[in-house]
């Protein structure tokens, strides 16, 4: 990863990340955490392409931009006399404190570790490669998953339904 | 300065613990599954990192994993929303420290 472009490619997308987290982490209105949320996802989209990873990075996009953000603006929405305020329990301090302990331990492994690594991106990082290796190698997990998808989908349906609507289905 | 893996894990490293900060300090559900969807975006990161610069025989397989986090967190955010929901139309609230029903 040499030159100029890919440096400040991470920088900013790094800055632009870690800043929105923490914008979710501030932000008194949670309409406000929730923006801030999809613009980490973006920024973690960015850091995927810069991973040679294009489809992860489609995937980002579609699923987390797209669906998963709405889904939590949906929710947001559908509950409006708690859903705007985002303060903390009176456990935020010891949370914070245990999440600063970690960050410090990570650090330190991440520093201290000799990493054996690559400068050149290894072959078959492609979205034909990632197809080939869920459809063989991986091809059971990838059929519990969707067996998953559609578990989640009925039970969020079944657990969103008001009492009306289960007093007409049992009428029939 | 050419990034390399140390300031990709670095990243990864500080966005999981804002995550793990956010969903144990927030009072409301949604922003307490904000936090994890934002630890599960750091996992994300790092297994792509290593997939990138690791040296292994079969870089492949962490983007595999990364596909199955993101099915699985699409998942978990559609229960957890409409639980979030479903709880807000019994109790009128999500607060995390006023859902204490079980409490003697």
């Amino acid at each position: 990863m040499e030159g100029f472009g890919p440096s400040f490619a991470f920088w900013v997308l790094a800055a632009l990340t870690l800043v929105a987290a923490g914008g979710v982490m501030v932000s008194r209105n949670l309409l406000h955490a929730v923006l801030f949320l999809i613009l980490t996802f973006i920024g973690v989209a960015g850091f995927f392409v810069l991973l040679s990873a294009d489809f992860i990075a489609m995937a980002q996009v579609i699923i987390y931009v797209g669906a998963i953000a709405v889904l939590v603006l949906f929710a947001v929405l559908l509950t409006p006399r708690s859903g705007r305020d985002n303060g903390e329990t009176r456990w935020a301090l010891p949370g914070i404190l245990l999440a600063v302990c970690l960050a410090a331990i990570f650090l330190f492994v991440v520093h201290d570790t000799a990493w054996n690594t690559v400068d050149e991106a290894p072959a078959g990082l492609d979205a034909r490669a990632l197809g080939t290796a869920l459809l063989t190698t991986w091809v059971v997990p990838f059929e519990i998953a969707s067996v998953l998808l559609t578990a989640a989908l009925v039970g969020a349906i079944m657990l969103t339904r008001s009492p009306e609507e289960e007093a007409e289905d049992a009428l029939v | 300065m050419t990034p390399g893996i140390e300031h990709f894990l670095t990243v990864g490293a500080l966005l999981f613990c804002l995550g793990l900060a956010i969903s144990l300090s927030k009072r409301n559900a949604i922003g307490v599954l904000m936090g994890v969807e934002l630890m599960l975006n750091a996992v994300n990161l790092t297994l792509i990192t290593f997939s990138r610069f690791a040296v292994s025989p079969n870089p492949i397989a962490g983007h595999t994993f990364v596909v199955f986090i993101l099915t699985v967190a699409a998942a978990e955010a559609a229960v957890a929303l409409a639980l979030a929901v479903a709880v807000y139309r019994n109790r009128e609230t999500i607060d995390v420290d006023r859902l204490n029903l079980l409490r003697s």
